[in-house]
Parts: structure tokens; C-alpha cells; sequence
């Protein structure tokens, strides 16, 4: 029998080798897939971005855990799509245009990833119209968009407008985050949910999809 | 000849300059735009920002090249003209500084995490050499390797400027963790401060991350740990956002009571990060007169 809690262990300190071998092992000996991902994988990623979030962990160890995970995931994902299992939901993420940094983007994509979303990066200096074709191509439930800088920031207003004209805002939840970006602007410009940390921003992910 | 460090933290406090990116976009960069480009398309305005520094008493004087790094410049699709921009950036500030003007060449991080894999420790060593040579060889008095959240990525720095010869200053960006007393990859000062000393750094400092308040106990704990010169440039304050932009509020008087501080604290190199100008230089000058 596979041990279990040394697959949680692994994710946890991010070894990505021992969650290999331990996803492998515990999927030949008939473990649900489904099942190790919700009850061992996200919980153990869970766990992370909780250490992370009472600065037990710091960067380093989230993209240790984050790349451990993603192994687990290239694993269990192909057999979740043959029995056609939806991921926990479908993000188009990106940094907004004219801003260039995407190492806050990259964390929250990761930590995303993690936490069991479907996640289309778009990558840096996106333009509106790109996150409104990604959301009407990808059919995706949620816009995430990052920005580094107070200059660049209010091109995140400028998407959500462009979702508006397009008719698509209904059919997206908008989360927004980075340095400078706050609660009061993230309501201030109409998005649905706000994080500072790549670890809030799965929670929230998770809160808009359930609505 | 000495170490021109050295010999300036001996008569210190030694006041440095502010911003330079608030400065630039006064004078027309426009939002996105890559701030070192402007060494080649509008060497008069970067040359009026170091004059305004000078005006105001600056001792040391930066240059232009924050992001003057193969890596960063590839964003902008300018890689290939990396060396130019450098040497140009020194040329730059040395016409704006007096004789008694100190010219130290600044050099930011790539924008890449070494950590996640985006980009290898040779090419960040490459692009920090490359920046670092085409610096010396523009006649920069020293180095200072500046806002940097990655002790690695800092540490490739140092061991890439050294190789010019030239003294080098390293200052990270603290304000991680519950007591803000981290870089974001979760070091302490006194991790930073033991692995830059060991590999060679002539000066130690922070900068960014932090107003002046919130910079004193990080100034305090790397005195503690190393008997090198500091240079510490704290933010205006924090800032608060404003219809999307960054607001400082704190004046150039709170600015230079609270720098008094960390000079007392034994910083030798004292100026400003985001949200300070000349005016602010001006107002530390006359407090520390």
C-alpha cells in the first residue's frame, strides 16, 4: 500500500521526485485518481499557501511544492480527462498591457495550478481584446489579471470594460491582484474578488466558481 | 589608489540620491516605456535628472541603467544594445556631476526568477558581466547592485561586478514576512549580510520595500552583523493608493527626521527610493548640515 501521508509529506517540502513516484505507485494499485487529488494533493498544496500565508514558507518553498504538484498533476490529469472530470475551474491569467512583470503572475498561476484550476497564461503586456477572445475561445470562468505598477494598473479597468462591451463580463468572475493593487481599487473597478498573496488568490478562485 | 567607498563612508554620512523613475516620467517617459532606453533617445532629460540630484547636494550620484541588463532589456527588444546603454548611462550622470560628485552605477535585477527556472544562473552571470564592463569602462566611480529580492541573484551580481574591480555596493529589499524583516525568498539581514560579505561586497545596504520607519530595525541589525559601510534608501513613507496611483504622503522634513536616524544607526551612504526627489535630498542635506 502506498503511504499516504509520505505522498502529503512530499508536496508539502516539495519533493518533486517522491510525489512522482508515490502518485505512480498509489495509481497502480487502483487508488481513485479523483480521490488523490482532493484528499491528498490540493490539501497538501493547501497546506502550503497556509504556511506561506503565516510566512512559515517563503517564495522558494512554494515553487518547490508548486513544481512537486504539477508532476503529481501530469500524472492524474490524463486519466481525470478520459473520464471526462472537470478541473475545478477554467482561469485565463495575465499581466495587463504595457506592464512587462510576471513573476507575481507566475506564483498565483502556479499556486492555481495547484489547487486543481485549469489555467491559460496569457502572459505579460496582454491586451484587452486577448483576455476577451481567451474567455470567449476558452470558456473560462474566471479573468485574473496582474500588474506590477500604479501606471499600468488601470488597465485592468480597461479589460473589464472591454468584457462588458463584448457581452462577456456576465459569463466571468474578475479577480484582480499585485503590489499595488488594492481591496478599495479592486471594488472601486467593478472585479469580484482581490487577493495580495498567491495563496488568498486560490481561496478566492475557489469562492467565485462555487457562486 | 583606495577604495573610494571606503574613503567616503570615513568622512560619511555621505547623502545620495532619490528616485529616478518619478523623475523620468515628470519629463515625459511615458507609462511602459523602458526608462534606460532614454540614454540613447533623450541623453538632456536623464542628464537633467542628475543635475537636479547634484543641485540638491548629492554627494553620489546613480546612473540610468537600473534595468540595463541583457535580460531586462530583452522585454523591450533592446539586448543588443545593452553595453551602449551603460556606457552612455555613466557618460550621462559624469556630465551632470561636479568634481566632488561621485558617479556610482546602478545595476537592478533582471525581472527573472532563478528559483522557478525562468532564466539560468550562467545568464544572469553573463548579462551582470556584460553590464558591469560596459559600466567600468564608462568610468563609473563604483557599482551598486540595488533592489534585489533574490540573495542568489544578488550574489551573481556581486561576483560579476567585482570582476571590473571596481567597489561595489549590494543593497536588498527587505519587508517579507511577519515582521517585515525578510527579502520575499525569506532572508534575513544577517543571512544576506553573511553571504555577501563572504562573497566580497565593500558595502551593504537596503533600499526600496520600506519607508524610513519601518527601514530603522533592518539598518540596526546589519550595523550588528558587519563593520562595512551601509547604504540604506528607504521609500517616502508607505504609499497609499489614489484612483491608481501611488500616493506618498510623507513630507521631506519627516523624511530627513527619520533618515537622521539611520545615520545615527550607523548608515554612512543615506538617500531616497520611490516617492523621494531632489527636494527631499535638499531638506536631508540642510537636517544633516
Amino acid at each position: 500500500m502506498t503511504d499516504i501521508q509520505a505522498l502529503y509529506t512530499a508536496v508539502l517540502e516539495g519533493d518533486a521526485p517522491a510525489t512522482r513516484e508515490l502518485v505512480r505507485q498509489a495509481l497502480q494499485e487502483g487508488v481513485d485518481p479523483q480521490k488523490l487529488l482532493d484528499e491528498t494533493l490540493i490539501p497538501a498544496m493547501d497546506e502550503v499557501g497556509r504556511r506561506f500565508e503565516t510566512n512559515e514558507y517563503f517564495v522558494p518553498e512554494l515553487l518547490v511544492a508548486a513544481r512537486a504538484m504539477k508532476g503529481a498533476l501530469e500524472l492524474i490529469r490524463p486519466l481525470l480527462a478520459v473520464r471526462g472530470a472537470e478541473p475545478a475551474g477554467k482561469v485565463v491569467i495575465g499581466t495587463v498591457r504595457g506592464d512587462l512583470h510576471d513573476i507575481g503572475k507566475n506564483l498565483v498561476a502556479a499556486m492555481l495550478e495547484g489547487g486543481g484550476f485549469e489555467v491559460i497564461d496569457l502572459g505579460v503586456d496582454v491586451p484587452p481584446e486577448k483576455f476577451v477572445a481567451a474567455v470567449r475561445e476558452q470558456g473560462a470562468q474566471i479573468v485574473a489579471m496582474s500588474a506590477l505598477l500604479t501606471t499600468t494598473m488601470p488597465g485592468m479597468k480597461t479589460v473589464i470594460e472591454a468584457l462588458e462591451q463584448n457581452g462577456v463580463r456576465p459569463k466571468v468572475k474578475v479577480m484582480v491582484g499585485g503590489a499595488p493593487v488594492t481591496q478599495r481599487y479592486a471594488d472601486e473597478i467593478g472585479a469580484d474578488g482581490f487577493s495580495d498573496n498567491a495563496s488568498g488568490a486560490v481561496r478566492v478562485a475557489r469562492s467565485l466558481v462555487v457562486v | 589608489m583606495g577604495n573610494v567607498i571606503a574613503e567616503l563612508a570615513a568622512h560619511g554620512p555621505v547623502i545620495t540620491d532619490g528616485a529616478w523613475g518619478t523623475q523620468l516620467q515628470a519629463r515625459g517617459l511615458p507609462i511602459g516605456d523602458c526608462p534606460d532606453a532614454w540614454n540613447l533617445l533623450h541623453p538632456d532629460r536623464v542628464q537633467s535628472v542628475a543635475q537636479g540630484y547634484v543641485d540638491a547636494g548629492s554627494q553620489v550620484i546613480l546612473t540610468n541603467t537600473f534595468g540595463a541588463n541583457r535580460i531586462a532589456l530583452e522585454r523591450h527588444g533592446l539586448a543588443d544594445r545593452a553595453a551602449e546603454i551603460n556606457r552612455i548611462g555613466v557618460a550621462i550622470s559624469r556630465r551632470a556631476a561636479s568634481t566632488r560628485t561621485k558617479v556610482f552605477a546602478s545595476m537592478g535585477p533582471t525581472g527573472k526568477m532563478l528559483a522557478a527556472g525562468e532564466v539560468s544562473p550562467e545568464a544572469v552571470s553573463a548579462a551582470f558581466l556584460e553590464q558591469a564592463r560596459a559600466l567600468a569602462e564608462g568610468g563609473a566611480d563604483a557599482l551598486v547592485i540595488e533592489t534585489m529580492s533574490d540573495l542568489q541573484e544578488a550574489r551573481i551580481a556581486l561576483e560579476a561586478a567585482r570582476q571590473t574591480g571596481l567597489p561595489v555596493v549590494v543593497c536588498m529589499v527587505y519587508g517579507a514576512g511577519r515582521d517585515g524583516d525578510r527579502t520575499i525568498m525569506g532572508h534575513t539581514p544577517e543571512e544576506t549580510t553573511e553571504a555577501l560579505v563572504a562573497s566580497g561586497a565593500d558595502a551593504l545596504g537596503a533600499n526600496c520595500g520600506n519607508g524610513p520607519v519601518q527601514m530603522l530595525p533592518i539598518c540596526q541589525r546589519l550595523r550588528a552583523v558587519t563593520h562595512l559601510p551601509l547604504w540604506i534608501k528607504p521609500n517616502a513613507g508607505l504609499p497609499e493608493i489614489v484612483e491608481g496611483h501611488a500616493v506618498y504622503h510623507m513630507t521631506p522634513e519627516e523624511f530627513a527626521m527619520e533618515a537622521i536616524a539611520l545615520v545615527q544607526a550607523g548608515s554612512s551612504f543615506i538617500g531616497g527610493c520611490c516617492g523621494t526627489g531632489p527636494d527631499f535630498i535638499r531638506t536631508l542635506q540642510r537636517f544633516l548640515a
